[in-house]
């Protein structure tokens, strides 16, 4: 919380916001703020993890039998454009620390095109999934199941895999945001926070993904 | 500019002069709609929670008074299962969880902490907004066909039967994010914005509370958030998650609901704890009896309070290996709560009491919290619970702990911190007369349930067996009384804002950083960022230092 | 409502026990009460001392510096930790009976639904809203629904359960005492809007009671060797009250009006149209078909919601039941 000597490497339209003393004391801030909104995210997500374990071990063949109707290639592919995404985001932070303006907006750009990647394959998957009348619950119109309640298995597939998907959704959103504010020179190797903050949000989306993919997709 | 002890009314000090001050540095509407400024967000959150206070009252009177007679008194049973779940869910969503942090915590936590504002003044408007929203859902139940779940939204009834539950399930949800970020704000406001000086064991023990349940608000509300969005897409599209025809667990439901509404009690009554200390330790002029042991208890009811959802679930069929586990974690609470009970008891030991309307409220608080926490081990019990579950006497209980426990703390906070909130000194002997009505009309009203509940009196319903008339007729006229207790609570507070006399900066004479600013405090809280000194309830040693503070 | 038995009241807060969980239950009921009673005492007897004893006398009374001892903070910390495991371990007494039924109960499924109970005995006998049970023997329930979640309590046996839709639960109880007793539903579950006219038609969760009659072990047999029906009363007036305790009248009105089925109404001798266009005039055979395979023949303008009777009603109460519906006229 000391007062820092080098605000002057800020950029010039930067301002501490009136309640902060110093600069330091704000991008801390910040930082655990955004540290804490994962935390509640983890949860939220841990809710659908526990309901995702607990049908499972109800109905533990039926939840084999159907995950073998998901698209494991489709889900792999999906897997590799979300952890490359993760890998340029993180390259974008990077170069938003050591001020390279260029870089950071051109990895924030191949970031945004694999999201929408990862979208398209999904909205394929999807629309298969509808096809065959894998929807869960009442709209499961699917024959030739051998294990009773197969709907369970798709009413959490579809749950789990939805809400990653809004909030991959969330993600392009957040990241279009800090892409315009780096083209607009907003950042710098002192002030790179929200890109910090954007890039820790889609880190989560990323792992989210990585449990969900061998859970859903390779286990069942 | 501040001074050791003072004496309400008599007090000598100059009224701080009409200075500009965070409600008249600007002025219209619109300024308040886009303020960031915590002090204002806080007494909009005031406004609105007591209007939902009220609109739950409202609704609470009206189940009292069809309650006068078995069978139909006024009503039709289904418009009765709709006024008690109305009730309950804005009693719960939108007051009692939203109140004393929004309210009250808003205002005073940057103050106490000696920051200009919190650390996301942004963030804490839009929380703000969204609880507008989320509340503007829930009560457009009162148009869209009602609501008649009952405030737990048990599954399949919730999923089958008609109504707005998707309206409100989805207000709730809503008005968790804002519980959320409101918590988020709080929790970083405290780790990185404290005065110089300010150490963690100088914090006021209003701020420990408020920190505590910050952290539970942070924990906990995402598992309900994740909740109410499968029971909304279960009503809405029927994805069998908990309708057992299609495979789901309603079991599972209520361990979900619990995981959230378990430690959500706490998220009502840890802000309660937290004014109860303030209160005690300024009316009474003493050092807090065992600071630190009240401090760390709360933290410590938040932890374990995430241990025991369990205890609402004994006949629920969860098995018998839980239920046994969920009944023993419950009483390891009581033991932390029992620690604050007794360290309040003995700072009025050899204290100088000073019988102010927010003292009248903490004496109450002490007695009605204490029945209600000591009921509440009845319901902890294996046995016993399975006799009173889901009738009249946990009812009672838990308007013991919420209603004369954090709300009664509420009204005493609200009367303790009205003069630097308003500016205003409202009267005292009207202050104690409410305070005597309500601690009367409440007892008239929850006490003969107790008695209800044990003798088999179920809760939730419209129509009864007649031998149960008498007690629950004499539980209505005691609603009337809490009705009157409310209304001469508010006519006092209201004819303040008029007519009440300028307040000095530390009516009480209290030593946290709240009473060294002036009265209403200005926009950036203190003109000079404060150097804290001293702990917060240095009554003693400031005393001998001739009680000048130095901030 | 059902008519329902007082429930006995005999000390300041608990009903009569008259099971033989009742009296453990009892046992740790007054044990948690004295402990808190004590311990309230032990919070307030101080507090209102000090509180007129330390009064603001005049202003800038020195107050005392002490601001915590070790030493008490761990009194106070140990002993009601020690009283509050004790505690745990008198509430689990009670219970571990409750959930143990003993071997060789006599068995008994209970059916909920809103807003009534039925009882099927081993033998097939289904008591609708009353529960015969002797006495003097263990009694073990399996509760089930079949919409959404009731609960089962008998205050005077201090016994309570949920019935949950698609899982079995049970409890099991030994009453000690001839009478009747009021079962009660305390698990919310709604409301009919608007209410049927007849007010002995159950409406809604308060309503939804039936009896516990316990008799004593010779009349308990013969209850169930006739199947519980009096063959005293006429047949119509029988049907009358098994219109009522099965539930026919959640659907059906007897004045005219539409509800979730047709009315019974001016129904023996109509012709009725069915879903599939052709018609049949209503006699005894359709009325017996229609309560034991409803979906044989869908009346027009109604789903098939009607659940059958088949197994569930004894004929001698199918009988009843068409004596009853000929004489609505
Ligand atoms: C402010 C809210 C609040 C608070 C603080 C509490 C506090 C407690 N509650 Fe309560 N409770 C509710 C709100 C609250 N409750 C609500 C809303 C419901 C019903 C929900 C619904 O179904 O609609 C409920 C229901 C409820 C149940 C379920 C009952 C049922 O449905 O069958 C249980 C069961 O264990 C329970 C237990 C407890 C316990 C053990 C405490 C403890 O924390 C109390 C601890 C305090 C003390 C014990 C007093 C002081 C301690 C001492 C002096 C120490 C020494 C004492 C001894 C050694 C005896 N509560
Ligand atoms: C914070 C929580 C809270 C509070 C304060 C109250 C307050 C009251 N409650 Fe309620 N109650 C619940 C939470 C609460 N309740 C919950 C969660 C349920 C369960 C619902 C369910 O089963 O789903 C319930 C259920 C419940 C029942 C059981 C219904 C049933 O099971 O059938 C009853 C019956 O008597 C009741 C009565 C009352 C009464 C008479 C008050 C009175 O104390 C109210 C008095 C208040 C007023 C009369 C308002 C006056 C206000 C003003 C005039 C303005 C205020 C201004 C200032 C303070 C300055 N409540
Ligand atoms: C859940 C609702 C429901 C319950 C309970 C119910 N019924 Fe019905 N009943 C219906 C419906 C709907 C129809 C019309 C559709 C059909 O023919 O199945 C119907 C049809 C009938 C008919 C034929 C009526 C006609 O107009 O031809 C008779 C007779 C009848 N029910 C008798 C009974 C009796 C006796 C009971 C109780 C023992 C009973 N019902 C319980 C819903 C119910
Ligand atoms: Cu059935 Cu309440
Ligand atoms: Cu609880």
């Amino acid at each position: 919380m000391s007062a820092s000597a080098n605000d002057e490497k800020l950029s010039p339209d930067f301002h501490v916001a009136h309640h902060f003393d110093t600069a330091d004391q704000q991008f801390d801030s910040a930082r655990m703020g955004i540290w804490l909104f994962l935390v509640t995210e983890i949860l939220f997500f841990g809710g659908l993890f526990c309901a995702f374990f607990i049908y499972r071990s109800w109905y533990f063949s039926s939840f084999v039998e159907a995950h073998h109707h998901l698209d494991k290639v489709m889900g792999a592919v999906n897997t590799c454009v979300l952890i490359f995404s993760s890998l340029t985001m993180a390259l974008a932070v990077r170069s938003a620390q050591v001020n390279d303006k260029a870089k950071t907006v051109g990895f924030l750009i191949v970031t945004i095109l694999c999201a929408f990647g990862f979208l398209v394959v999904k909205y394929f998957e999807y629309q298969h999934k509808i096809h065959d009348g894998l929807l869960p619950g009442v709209h499961f119109t699917a024959q030739g199941f051998s294990s009773p309640h197969p709907g369970t298995f798709f009413a959490v597939y579809f749950m789990m895999t939805g809400i990653h998907g809004l909030h991959v959704i969330i993600g392009i959103g957040l990241i279009l945001w800090i892409l315009l504010r780096a083209q607009r020179g907003d950042f710098s190797a002192r002030y790179y926070a929200p890109v910090e903050g954007v890039g820790l949000y889609w880190h989560l989306v990323d792992l989210v993904w990585i449990y969900l993919f061998p859970l859903l997709y390779l286990v069942g | 500019m501040a001074q050791g002890v003072a004496v309400p009314g008599t007090h000598e000090d100059h009224p701080s002069p009409k200075a500009k001050n965070y409600i008249n540095a600007e002025a219209g509407v619109w300024s308040w709609l886009t303020t960031v400024d915590h002090k204002r967000i806080g007494l909009m959150y005031l406004v609105s929670t007591l209007i939902a206070f009220a609109l739950g009252g409202f609704f609470a009177i009206l189940v009292r008074l069809e309650l006068l007679t078995p069978k139909k008194t006024f009503m039709s049973g289904h418009m009765y299962n709709q006024a008690f779940t109305l009730h309950g869910a804005i009693m719960v969503f939108l007051f009692i969880i939203p109140s004393v942090p929004g309210a009250l915590g808003n205002f005073l936590l940057p103050i106490m902490v000696g920051a200009k504002d919190v650390a996301f003044p942004k963030l804490n408007l839009m929380s703000l907004y969204l609880y507008w929203i989320g509340a503007l859902f829930t009560l457009s139940s009162l148009v869209l066909g009602g609501l008649e779940t009952g405030w737990t939204f048990y599954v399949p009834y919730s999923s089958t039967t008609g109504g707005a539950v998707i309206a409100v399930t989805f207000g709730v949800f809503v008005m968790g994010f804002s519980s959320i970020l409101t918590g988020l704000n709080f929790v970083v406001t405290i780790h990185k914005l404290r005065a110089p000086g300010m150490g963690w064991f100088r914090l006021p023990l209003f701020l420990w509370a408020t920190y505590a349940t910050s952290l539970v608000q942070i924990l906990a509300t995402p598992v309900l958030a994740i909740t109410l969005l499968l029971l909304l897409f279960e009503k809405a599209f029927q994805i069998g998650i908990f309708d057992p025809k299609l495979g789901g667990d309603p079991v599972l439901f209520q361990h979900f609901f619990w995981f959230y509404s378990h430690p959500a009690v706490y998220i009502m009554i840890l802000p309660g704890f937290g004014i109860a200390s303030e209160l005690i330790a300024v009316h009474a002029h003493r050092k807090v009896f065992g600071y630190r042991a009240i401090a760390f208890s709360s933290v410590a009811i938040a932890l374990i309070g995430f241990l025991v959802w369990g205890h609402h679930m004994f006949v629920s069929g969860q098995s018998e290996l839980a239920s046994t586990i969920f009944s023993a974690l419950t009483f390891l609470v009581a033991v932390p709560t029992g620690i604050k009970m007794f360290n309040w008891i003995s700072t009025l030991w050899r204290s100088s009491i000073a019988w102010t309307t927010p003292m009248a409220y903490a004496a109450a608080f002490l007695f009605l919290f204490a029945i209600g926490g000591l009921t509440g081990l009845f319901c902890g019990m294996l046995g016993t619970d399975m006799h009173i579950h889901d009738t009249y006497f946990v009812v009672a209980h838990f308007h013991y702990v919420m209603m004369g426990g954090t709300v009664v703390a509420f009204v005493g906070g609200l009367h303790h911190w009205w003069p630097k909130m308003t500016g205003k000194m409202y009267s005292d002997k009207l202050g104690k007369l409410s305070a005597l009505l309500l601690f009367v009309g409440f007892n008239a009203t929850f006490f003969p349930q107790f008695i209800l509940g044990s003798r088999g009196m179920p809760r939730r319903y419209y129509n009864y067996l007649d031998q149960f008339q008498p007690l629950h007729q004499f539980s209505t006229v005691g609603s009337w009384i809490i009705g009157l207790a409310f209304l001469v609570a508010l006519y006092n507070l209201l004819d303040s804002l008029k007519n009440g006399a300028d307040a000095p900066d530390n009516p009480w004479g209290g030593l946290s950083l709240e009473w060294q600013t002036a009265t209403p405090p200005p926009t950036e809280n203190f003109p000079v960022t404060p150097r804290v000194t001293h702990g917060p309830y240095d009554y003693s040693d400031d005393r001998n230092a001739t009680g000048a503070s130095d901030s | 409502m059902m008519t329902a038995p007082k429930i006995d009241i005999d000390s300041f807060w608990l009903p009569k026990a008259t099971s033989t969980l009742a009296g453990q239950v009892d046992s740790a009921w007054n044990i948690v009460l004295y402990t808190c009673i004590v311990f309230f005492l032990l919070l307030m007897v101080p507090t209102g001392y000090f509180l007129m004893k330390y009064r603001r006398k005049k202003e800038g009374e020195v107050t005392s510096a002490i601001d915590h001892s070790t030493t008490i903070e761990v009194v106070w910390t140990t002993i009601p930790l020690g009283v509050l495991v004790v505690l745990f371990f008198v509430g689990l007494t009670p219970w571990v009976s409750a959930k143990v039924a003993p071997a060789g109960a006599l068995e008994i499924n209970v059916t909920a639904k809103k807003w009534n109970w039925s009882f099927q005995y081993p033998d097939g006998t289904v008591s609708a809203g009353k529960l015969i049970v002797p006495k003097g023997k263990p009694v073990k329930l399996t509760l089930s629904s079949v919409d959404v979640i009731h609960s089962f309590y008998v205050p005077e046996f201090r016994i309570k359960q949920d019935a949950v839709p698609g899982l079995y639960t049970s409890l099991w109880f030994e009453a000690t005492e001839i009478k009747d007793l009021t079962v009660l539903c305390t698990e919310y579950c709604g409301n009919a809007d608007p209410c049927p006219k007849d007010e002995s038609i159950p409406c809604g969760h308060s309503d939804m009671l039936a009896t516990v009659s316990v008799l004593d072990e010779t009349k308990f047999k013969e209850w169930l060797e006739t199947g519980g029906e009096d063959k005293s009363t006429p047949p119509a007036e029988r049907g009358k009250a098994l219109f009522a305790s099965w539930g026919c009248a959640t659907c059906h009105s007897l004045d005219g009006s539409k509800a979730t089925g047709p009315t019974m109404k001016g129904l023996f001798g109509r012709k009725e149209e069915l879903a599939d266009g052709s018609t049949v005039s209503v006699d005894e055979n359709y009325l017996r078909e229609s309560i034991l395979v409803p979906t044989a023949k869908q009346v027009k303008g109604f789903p098939l919601v009607m659940p059958t009777f088949q197994g569930q009603l004894k004929p001698s109460q199918v009988d009843a039941l068409i004596a009853f519906l000929k004489e609505q006229k």
